[in-house]
């Protein structure tokens, strides 16, 4: 259907409430990348299949992630005057049940994750009231979805449709408000307007830096060109986050159309999604979405019948950590290998092809069509006085409730941590906290009480980055991890500039060194020296932010290299050459599974039987390769690491 | 691969330079790498240096210059894999298959790659073989799991 006016966008947006309130029983599985890796695609098929043979009276779709990864496959199941609700970790065998149970009007209680009365339609401001009348069985001890802890604290704006839409159908956008700002921006506003919106709402770009972005808008519009360029950065790089990814796969209608209001804001016709390799399901969610807004005419000649036309292509790239550098991506683009410049000029005025080029983060792009309807004062009114709104990060690593928060900026790292997190797993005692990716730092326990901010961050030493937040606990070992990012950036360094080249090279080298046992305090002062050279030489931020891994855990955690220097001990018992594995014989049980495991045939004893006790088994040390493969196997906690 | 394969990936994009590294990305989903000779035809067809198709071919991660096996495996090294052990699941691999990262099977079954975060991060350790992903890994089930990859 073709888009033209306002009363066929409303026409549109009836056929999308159809679809996702249909007045039968719906049920959605979230199959992004992280629940089809759980299995969801299977249960998909099963319940598919069981619809059909049982003849059942349900509608079946698919959606994004709601942000629980780590509770994957979820499956939820609405029904119009019941409560929505949300199951985790459901297996093909039970999703049967699930589905049976429903229509007996029960649910299955363990499989619960929590129950919904009604949903946030936050473009329009509005909530959606299920007007629940019949309360299926069994549901009562069920938390609601904002006393789940893991949900309690967020909000939820950048995120606001992943999990609830099916990211295939343009119509359920249109249904939750979708493309209404655009129409807004291109009938109602001048393109001026837009920019002042932007600036006052106070929103700074989401892929790290924290650039104001409708200062860079406006930079952009007012340099003079016939041909100018909207870009969106979706190299998302930073291991440890994918948030980027999620809003691809769970709502890419959104990025298209903060990035058409954006062109229109800035004067460009021509457009470029840069995206990673690493995500094939994203670009095909993207290209999906692409077809389907040029085909609505919200896309392409003429749209909205306003006489402003954009075409936006799609480019994959080519798994090159530095490309997701403003100027290396535009280099990647033009068709060259994706190094840097320097960027005396900016990229706003001499970007791609020596065009103004405005690149902005997927999701900055997605925060903008919430601005334009909800206004830069109710968006301002979130946040701290520097950092506006809301910031997705992933918590992952070593913490209880892993995923996709999104939270107001302002919100401390504890909270985040052991509020939404739940805390550290196995009762281990925490100890880190990774921000920034390999841009960032580490950040200790006596800061978590640090509000979460752009500029806060960047004080002590680490940064917002993109939003990953990996959690370390007494069994990660700072100075492994130090080394892990100088690898990585090692790696990654696309060797321009030599003291990037070079400097992070050497750096690696050095934390070899000390994680090998041949450390001595002579390098913690190269190691500062070295970061310091490397950090002012370089033209890139991947130079300059390079030292930050090694520096901040230098500052935070320097007792922790002394150890490795001084009396050759990891104390979180990492690194390997430092270890030792031996066997408890007062514990061992004689089983034999560790001899069975262990590929160096490094483990000798007597298997216990059903008629002979056995003897405690003991690794020789001479044959012991450090797999860790015998710490794995063991079910009685016999082994220990020294 | 045969010139006039190589014409119809070239007239999908057009003949611009900005076009190329979508070009290789397209043979070597066919090819599974980047034989040289194909490089010199594509060089030749879209008037590019072959010096610049080679800096290019060998500038980014997802092409490769040598022969891959049938499948390809990529452990995940992104931060939350690695401190949950990403790099045990590498070496298990690599003392099981017998080779080292980059390196494939004498049989042509695997390629043994590393991939820096395929935004799974919840599920680490992860692994993809042949884009399935596989979460929650531990030493043990790697076995297991190769076996449906014949």
């Amino acid at each position: 259907m073709e888009v033209r006016t306002k009363a066929d966008l409303e026409k549109m947006k009836e056929k999308g409430l159809k679809s996702l309130y249909p007045g039968k029983t719906k049920i959605s599985v979230g199959m992004a990348t992280c629940g089809l890796s759980t299995g969801a695609g299977k249960v998909y098929e099963t319940i598919q299949k069981e619809i059909e043979k049982s003849k059942l009276p349900i509608q079946l779709s698919q959606t994004g992630c709601i942000g629980f990864c780590q509770r994957e496959p979820v499956v939820d199941i609405f029904e119009p005057g019941k409560p929505r609700v949300f199951y985790q970790g459901v297996t093909p065998e039970r999703s049967v049940e699930l589905v049976h149970q429903w229509l007996d009007n029960r649910v299955v209680e363990d499989l619960l994750l929590c129950k919904m009365e009604g949903e946030d339609w936050v473009v329009e401001g509005k909530v959606k009231d299920y007007s629940v009348q019949h309360i299926p069985a069994g549901i009562d001890g069920t938390p609601h979805y904002h006393q789940v802890p893991f949900y309690s604290k967020q909000l939820k704006i950048a995120l606001r449709n992943c999990g609830f839409i099916n990211p295939d159908h343009i119509e359920e956008y249109v249904a939750k408000g979708g493309y209404f700002s655009l129409y807004k921006a291109l009938f109602e506003m001048k393109p001026e307007e837009i920019i002042e919106e932007v600036k006052r709402s106070g929103l700074r770009g989401r892929g790290g830096a924290g650039f104001p972005t409708g200062s860079k808008w406006e930079s952009c519009r007012k340099s003079k060109a016939d041909r100018k360029f909207i870009l969106c950065n979706a190299d998302e790089g930073d291991p440890g986050a994918y948030m980027d990814r999620s809003v691809l796969e769970g709502d890419p209608h959104s990025v298209i159309e903060g990035m058409i209001i954006g062109a229109y804001a800035i004067g460009a016709h021509e457009g470029f999604i840069y995206v990673r390799d690493e995500y094939p399901l994203a670009i095909q969610k993207l290209r999906i979405a692409l077809q389907e807004a040029e085909k609505a005419g919200l896309l392409g000649e003429n749209i909205l019948g306003s006489g402003f036309s954009l075409k936006i292509n799609l480019f994959r790239g080519g798994g090159a950590f530095v490309c997701g550098e403003s100027t290396a991506l535009m280099a990647s683009i033009e068709g060259n290998v994706g190094e840097p410049r320097a960027k005396h000029i900016h990229t706003t005025e001499s970007g791609l092809w020596d065009l103004p080029s405005n690149l902005n983060n997927v999701e900055t792009w997605n925060n903008i069509p919430i601005i334009i309807s909800r206004g830069a004062d109710w968006y301002s009114r979130i946040g701290t006085e520097g950092s506006k709104g809301t910031k997705v990060f992933s918590i992952v690593g070593k913490v209880n409730n892993t995923g996709l928060v999104e939270v107001p900026m302002g919100i401390t790292l504890r909270e985040i941590v052991y509020d939404v997190g739940g805390g550290i797993p196995e009762g281990k005692k925490f100890k880190a906290v990774q921000t920034g990716g390999p841009s960032g730092g580490c950040i200790p326990e006596r800061l978590l009480d640090l509000p979460v901010d752009f500029d806060r961050l960047t004080e002590v030493g680490s940064m917002m980055g993109s939003g990953g937040m990996i959690v370390m606990d007494e069994s990660t070992c700072m100075v492994d991890v130090a080394k892990y990012f100088m690898g990585f950036l090692k790696e990654e360094s696309c060797g321009k500039c030599t003291s990037c080249r070079e400097g992070t090279k050497r750096m690696y080298e050095i934390l070899t060194e000390i994680t090998e046992g041949r450390g001595t305090m002579d390098h913690l002062d190269l190691l500062e020296e070295l970061g310091w050279v490397t950090a002012e030489a370089s033209l890139c931020q991947l130079g300059g932010t390079a030292p930050n891994p090694v520096l901040s855990t230098i500052r935070y955690f320097r007792e922790e290299y002394q150890e490795h220097i001084l009396n050759k001990r990891c104390p979180a018992k990492v690194c390997r050459a430092l270890l030792r594995y031996q066997i408890l014989s007062n514990v061992c049980t004689s089983c034999g599974r560790c001899a069975k495991v262990c590929p160096a045939e490094a483990i000798t004893g007597k298997q216990k039987t059903k008629k002979e006790k056995g003897k405690p088994f003991k690794i020789n040390i001479e044959k012991c390769i450090k797999c860790g493969m015998c710490f794995e196997a063991c079910k009685f906690k016999a082994i220990e690491v020294e | 691969m045969e010139s006039s394969e190589i014409d119809k990936i070239i007239k999908q994009y057009g003949k611009k330079e900005s076009a190329i590294l979508a070009i290789l990305q397209d043979i070597q989903t066919k090819e599974k790498y980047l034989p040289k000779e194909v490089m010199e035809q594509v060089s030749q067809k879209m008037r590019i240096p072959m010096t610049n198709i080679f800096r290019i071919a060998t500038f980014y991660n997802a092409l490769s210059i040598k022969p891959r096996g049938r499948h390809k495996i990529d452990v995940c090294l992104g931060t939350a894999c690695h401190v949950r052990g990403g790099t045990k699941i590498i070496d298990k691999l690599s003392r099981d298959l017998g080779i080292q990262v980059k390196e494939t099977t004498k049989d042509k079954r695997f390629t043994l790659e590393s991939v820096r975060c395929v935004g799974c991060c919840s599920l680490g350790p992860v692994m993809v073989v042949d884009g399935n992903v596989f979460g929650r890994l531990t030493q043990e089930k790697v076995p297991g799991l190769l076996k449906e990859f014949k």
